[in-house]
């Protein structure tokens, strides 16, 4: 053997040596006690946010400091994560990822125990908070959200009385001939899709629930077809359809502006957007900042109702929850409980919380006014039906399919909606089928 | 190789032996067995850093993704599965998965009007023109600037009412086009972009190209009464050969695989899909990590094979113009 061959051999020998390093064995189960004594709990925990303008502007901080008055020996750092989703999961393949942390979409439910440490029971954390079973794995809690989300419209009350129109819509038709007279009867732009920023489009995924008002409906998109005949979707995704088709959204939505759009809603200019509860206080903002009145900002559900009542779904934002690897498990725990029991973080972003007794914000008058009726969708299936898009490529919560939906309503690409819903259904309901649990 | 530097206390030795065996005129005797170890080991101790990043940051990677290629692995879950070939007939059975390549059609056309662009700014700087040296800090500018910042600045070049939509007004022509609007559209903007951005690139290779071509030439070349022309076609052309087909390589396999600037200003929406783009999607949307390291071996692999046979149809033959 000469010795290109030598070195070409050991070369080879040591990629693949590389080659066969996969991913670490894991640690199963472990429990996040919540600490006894408040004053001997302590350590230095890392708590993961994407809330990276709470931390620059040391608001973050200052829950921090609240924090140390009943936990004086714990110190609490942050780290915001601009590109959450990406980062923390290339992240999680070591045992480095923060103390507390946001249980990130990736994350396969029944891989909960394997990287989180249990909260408690659900039937001991059920009775004190909502939405515990979107992460309770084999009767065990993983996470805790600090605030609850409702999808809904954002939209610019004064163009919408300027338009005639006071009532909120009760179907889609009369929302879409609400939007025609704003387009008829003023300057604004009567929908805006975000197309740009992809993601304010997935939030059309969160339709399904409210217009069928069943908490029952995540088990529905595991079990059926999402776009048979007058399901959620199905009414969601055409709505979107004939909104973009009839020439109601921004002209140009392949260069939309998710930062602009905030302003000019504010200001009159942009009159809806589907988004969510957590919506509200941003574009409140922008409306300070632009000198304009920040109560013209009105939030409405979707245009449907059943029985006379509309229907909104509640559920929770991002949950936080303690690494396994935590070696401060006590204090990270501490710093979960406190930060949604006592930070008043829901109330500062006018979110609604997450314990079961707390009363409903003030932004959500209306809707006690109006008498909407609030579910809770029931999750059980919620890592099924995540694994069937992801399996299926359809991708629910993904942006692309709405775009391409988008595409098709403004004559982008070929085809009618009937058969493109049906390509989406005939993947998922064949996927389906193959995906056995 | 180049030759290894000789310890200090080797010198010493070996020139004291020089000196000894000058007068007898004999063949040097064979060094001591340490010094033709030191000798052999040297070269390798010198490599040893550069090797161990080379191996830990370019190989090692690749090494996994092929192994991840043959997995089911989701990217974080602790538990992956050995599927054998499962990835890879996936990959090859499934049209949607390459019907993409079409779009690096655009940019295949984009990289053909970039080079003769380059070519020809490269030429004409190369003669004696006024400010040339202001022309080629123009031309060569944009390869400056990252490519993410040329995204945004392009996104808003592109909007509704934005920089082109003014500029094209200042001439009288008022247009209502969306320009990432259509496929059709979205794919000539884009691939227009990217030629924008790596225009200056090529046209900086092939400068250098010329320049080293010795100026004798032209001078005779014009006493034989050559024009431009002729010396651009005979004297030029001949002289940047290689650095030619290296760019040629180099823009077929950067269409194959673009990805920063559709990604970044569509995300690969209205039909502006790149293989890579959907590559991106499948690790890390769908978690299907092990299908998307197939994917990228694949797209390797095609690379690979457009070289080779770009190679074979155009051989790297020594250049001699003297």
């Amino acid at each position: 053997m000469n010795r290109r061959t030598v070195l070409a051999l050991t070369a080879g020998a040591a990629l693949l040596l590389a080659g066969c390093t996969g991913t670490r064995g894991s640690a199963k189960g472990a429990d996040a006690e919540a600490p006894d004594d408040p004053s001997k709990v302590s350590g230095t925990i890392t708590v993961l946010t994407v809330r990276t303008d709470l931390v620059q502007d040391g608001t973050m901080k200052k829950y921090a400091a609240e924090f140390n008055r009943t936990y004086p020996k714990v110190k609490v750092e942050f780290q915001a994560l601009t590109n959450y989703e990406a980062e923390i999961k290339i992240r999680m393949n070591t045992e480095d990822y923060g103390d507390v942390l946001l249980i990130p979409g990736v994350i396969e439910k029944d891989d909960y125990p394997k990287f989180f440490a249990s909260l408690g029971t659900q039937e001991e954390r059920g009775k004190k908070y909502r939405f515990t079973d979107f992460t309770t794995v084999d009767g065990k809690v993983y996470g805790q959200t600090p605030n609850g989300v409702m999808p809904g419209f954002v939209y610019n009350k004064r163009v919408w009385r300027e338009a005639g129109i006071t009532d909120w819509p009760t179907t889609p038709d009369e929302f879409l001939a609400g939007l025609k007279a704003i387009k008829a009867k003023t300057d604004a732009i009567p929908y805006y899709t975000n197309f740009a920023a992809q993601w304010p489009l997935t939030s059309w995924t969160f339709v399904n629930g409210s217009v069928g008002c069943d908490p029952g409906a995540t088990t529905k998109l595991a079990e059926g077809d999402p776009w048979a005949d007058g399901s959620d979707l199905r009414v969601g995704d055409t709505l979107l359809y004939d909104i973009v088709h009839e020439g109601l959204a921004e002209k140009d939505p392949t260069t939309s502006n998710w930062e602009e759009s905030k302003p000019r809603t504010a200001k009159g200019e942009i009159a809806t957007q589907w988004l969510g509860t957590w919506a509200i206080i941003q574009f409140q903002d922008a409306a300070r900042k632009a000198g304009v009145n920040p109560d013209d900002i009105g939030f409405m559900p979707f245009p449907a109702q059943v029985d006379g009542t509309f229907c909104a779904t509640v559920g929770p934002d991002y949950n936080q929850a303690v690494n396994v690897h935590s070696r401060h498990k006590e204090a990270a725990r501490a710093w979960i409980d406190w930060f949604t029991d006592r930070s008043g973080y829901d109330r500062d972003n006018l979110a609604i919380s997450p314990l079961k007794d707390a009363p409903m914000p003030e932004v959500l008058k209306p809707y006690e006014d109006e008498g909407v009726k609030l579910i809770e969708l029931d999750d059980s299936a919620g890592g099924r039906v995540k694994l069937i898009d992801n399996e299926s490529e359809v991708g629910i919560n993904k942006p692309e399919y709405r775009q391409d939906l988008v595409d098709l309503a403004r004559g982008a690409r070929k085809g009618s909606l009937d058969d493109f819903l049906a390509g989406l259904g005939e993947k998922w309901t064949d996927t389906r089928k193959n995906v056995g649990d | 190789m180049p030759p290894a530097p000789t310890p200090a206390h080797l010198t010493e030795k070996a020139a004291s032996a020089a000196v000894a065996s000058a007068p007898r005129h004999a063949a040097p005797a064979p060094a001591p067995r340490r010094a033709r170890t030191w000798r052999l080991v040297t070269p390798w101790l010198f490599l040893l850093a550069p090797l161990a990043l080379l191996i830990t940051f370019t190989y090692a990677p690749i090494a996994n993704m092929v192994a991840y290629s043959f997995t089911d692995w989701d990217g974080v879950s602790p538990e992956l599965h050995y599927t054998g070939v499962e990835n890879y007939t996936e990959i090859f059975t499934r049209e949607d998965l390459f019907q993409v390549f079409f779009v690096s059609g655009y940019y295949l056309v984009a990289s053909a009007i970039q080079i003769v662009a380059a070519l020809y700014f490269a030429t004409i700087l190369s003669f004696d023109v006024r400010l040339r040296n202001f022309f080629k800090g123009v031309l060569f500018f944009p390869s400056l600037v990252n490519g993410v910042a040329i995204a945004f600045v392009f996104l808003y070049f592109f909007q509704d009412g934005g920089t082109f939509d003014t500029v094209l007004g200042l001439f009288g022509y008022h247009t209502d086009h969306a320009w990432l609007g259509t496929p059709a559209s979205a794919n000539v903007s884009l691939a227009g972009v990217s030629v924008w951005r790596y225009l200056g690139m090529n046209f900086v290779l092939f400068l250098g190209a010329i320049q080293s071509i010795p100026g004798e030439l032209y001078e005779a070349s014009a006493l034989d009464g050559a024009n431009r022309w002729h010396q651009f076609r005979h004297i030029i052309l001949p002289g940047i050969k290689p650095v030619l087909t290296l760019t040629v390589i180099l823009s077929v396999s950067g269409s194959l695989s673009a990805f920063e600037i559709p990604y970044i200003m569509t995300g690969g929406a209205t039909g502006t899909e790149t293989f890579v783009i959907q590559t991106v999607k499948l690790a890390f949307q769908f978690n299907k990590t092990g299908l998307a390291s197939a994917a990228a071996v694949v797209l390797l692999l095609i690379i690979l094979l457009v070289t080779w046979v770009q190679r074979r149809l155009v051989p790297d033959e020594r250049v001699d113009l003297v």
